[in-house]
């Protein structure tokens, strides 16, 4: 959320938002009526499919709880006890969720500034059309270019250890690789993510007025300047709308992982757990043994990271906004 | 044009024309082995265009798989997760925006608060749920955790409090009922956002892969993306099969996006934060 939009919303809550009401309690009895019935569509939904599941799952993550005949045991905080303190497992695919958030989402923002910047300088042909090949990767299917990059990231014959060798740079073995499986994954994100984040950053960029930038220009700055002391400020609430965003996809990794690291051998998540993410220990801690308590509290102890991360940033936010 | 000024052109658009060729590559790839035998795909040094346009890959990959009963079920999927979302989120946002009724704000903060609330704390009792309810392997099952959407109520809300009051109030005084005001009035005015939210419910849907993979237990239930891990999971070392595979499951959104490149980047940019 923009600051703007927060500025709005605060706005809006704080106004008395529809008609004053008047004409008398009728009247009014009559719009909580209304109002309820346009609700209720979604509040019912609301209950069935986020709330009950919520409390459920909070539940799940005191027992022990496995799906199906086997009797439910209350074990209190066991689960997350053993998660912080004993699952190496868990600590590892906590950590990569974590590496994976922050080596794509900084690189896939500052290219997606680079192409933003070069999209939006001053009688640039063509820009649509560019804008068009930059946000492609966007909306092609995750799980399709999984299996591309999968390919392309082949070690012998793979294209891109191919062009590495036109450079004479040895290639490693990707997702072969446990040191270089979850490098392969962000290579693969950061590509099909850059699109996103230039057109969000592209909007943000054109709001900024020229005439600022010419009379900065008239004033001797040179372009680093401009782009130091103007642009980036400026344009920072675009930057941490789209890295909010992206950590917020980041920490929910999964499919990506998925479809590159797994097959009808060997379950995602190899090798040697070097490409597990949280999301993945999790459904293959509920779904592999069916046990619906301990994968919970994992699923609690993330939300709480997510929680964590995206209350920092906005924290971060406005003390960027005092000055 | 000064010199300098002219090189800083130039730079740009050879800039811009490599990353472009990095942004279409592996697509092109993709397109250009789907063509390809598998001793093709591995040539060194690698070929660029296939050796004949023989679509033999295509049509073992129909033979194999039901590509099109998987398109349709993404379709049907897409359908259902969009109307939904419209629905509830235009009906909850005009409430929210322009009625005054106790519990208002309460229920406000109370949507808003679920956003918070990543998909995998929900998945595991959602799939209790929908076994409990006999929905596992149905639309209604697969649909069912998509079916509302708070930033959805958020975005309508925000667009319609923008409306001015007034149209409302004339109508009411004409004595036009609520439902003929929502629909006659709030609606038409609110296309925009709709359009936007659309196309957002749209790819989220046309995406989503891990409810599938864990509600969609036979292949006549599978949508495009869980078809495609399906296939690809049972021909490993077939690449000219996979990317064949990978080439259809693309092409739906990805033409959808050329046809509609302004809508999709609209909707998918000025929505976006989720």
């Amino acid at each position: 959320m923009t600051l703007t939009q927060q500025a709005r919303t605060a706005r809006a809550a704080g106004a008395t938002g529809g008609r004053p009401p008047r004409g008398g309690t009728g009247m009014r009895r009559r719009q909580t009526l209304w109002a309820y019935a346009f609700l209720s569509p979604a509040l019912v939904l609301f209950a069935v499919t986020v709330i009950y599941p919520m409390i459920r799952a909070f539940q799940y993550s005191l027992y022990r709880w496995p799906l199906g005949s086997a009797p439910k045991v209350f074990v209190g905080l066991q689960n997350y006890r053993q998660l912080i303190t004993d699952d190496q497992t868990f600590h590892r695919s906590v950590w990569n969720t974590l590496y994976f958030t922050v080596v794509s989402v900084v690189p896939t923002v500052a290219l997606a500034l680079a192409v933003a910047l070069l999209l939006n300088r001053p009688r640039l042909r063509a820009r649509g059309v560019f804008r068009t090949i930059y946000f492609v990767p966007v909306v092609t299917s995750l799980v399709a270019v999984g299996y591309v990059w999968k390919a392309l990231l082949e070690p012998t014959f793979g294209i891109v250890n191919t062009v590495l060798g036109w450079f004479g740079i040895p290639g490693p073995g990707w997702l072969g690789d446990p040191g270089w499986a979850l490098n392969g994954i962000v290579l693969m994100s950061i590509w099909r993510d850059v699109g996103f984040y230039m057109v969000i950053l592209l909007a943000g960029l054109q709001a900024i007025p020229r005439e600022i930038l010419e009379a900065a220009t008239m004033d001797g700055a040179g372009p680093w300047q401009r782009f130091r002391r103007i642009t980036l400020p400026l344009l920072n609430p675009s930057i941490l709308l789209a890295t909010v965003i992206g950590v917020i996809a980041g920490l929910q990794l999964f499919t990506q992982v998925y479809v590159m690291t797994g097959s009808a051998q060997q379950p995602a998540g190899g090798p040697l757990n070097s490409t597990r993410s949280a999301v993945l220990f999790i459904v293959q801690n509920a779904f592999g043994p069916l046990e619906m308590g301990y994968p919970s509290a994992a699923a609690f102890l993330l939300f709480i990271l997510i929680m964590l991360v995206t209350l920092l940033q906005f924290r971060f936010v406005q003390r960027k906004f005092e000055y | 044009m000064p010199l300098h000024h002219r090189l800083a052109s130039a730079a740009t658009y050879v800039l811009l024309v490599a990353g472009s060729l990095v942004m279409l590559g592996p697509l092109l790839w993709m397109l250009a082995a789907s063509f390809k035998s598998i001793p093709e795909i591995l040539a060194f040094p690698p070929t660029l265009l296939p050796k004949s346009f023989d679509p033999r890959n295509y049509r073992q990959v129909f033979e194999q798989a039901d590509f099109l009963r998987y398109f349709l079920n993404s379709t049907v999927i897409a359908a259902i997760t969009v109307v939904s979302v419209l629905v509830t989120s235009s009906l909850a946002g005009y409430a929210f925006a322009k009625f005054t009724f106790p519990g208002r704000n309460v229920l406000f903060v109370l949507v808003l608060a679920t956003l918070m609330i990543p998909f995998q704390v929900r998945v595991i009792p959602l799939y209790v749920l929908a076994g409990d309810l006999h929905l596992l392997n149905t639309y209604a099952g697969m649909v069912l955790p998509s079916l509302v959407d708070a930033f959805g109520i958020f975005l309508m809300r925000q667009f319609l409090t923008a409306v001015p009051s007034e149209l409302i109030e004339v109508a009411r005084v004409d004595g036009a009922g609520e439902l003929r005001i929502f629909f006659r009035i709030v609606l038409p005015l609110a296309k925009p956002a709709l359009s936007a939210l659309a196309i957002f419910t749209l790819v989220s849907s046309w995406e989503s892969f891990l409810w599938p993979l864990l509600v969609a237990s036979s292949p006549d239930m599978y949508t495009l993306p869980l078809g495609l891990a399906q296939f690809a999971g049972r021909y490993l070392s077939r690449t000219d099969l996979q990317m064949a595979a990978s080439t259809l499951t693309v092409i739906p959104l990805l033409v959808a996006f050329l046809i509609m490149q302004r809508r999709f980047i609209e909707g998918l940019a000025t929505t976006g934060f989720k």
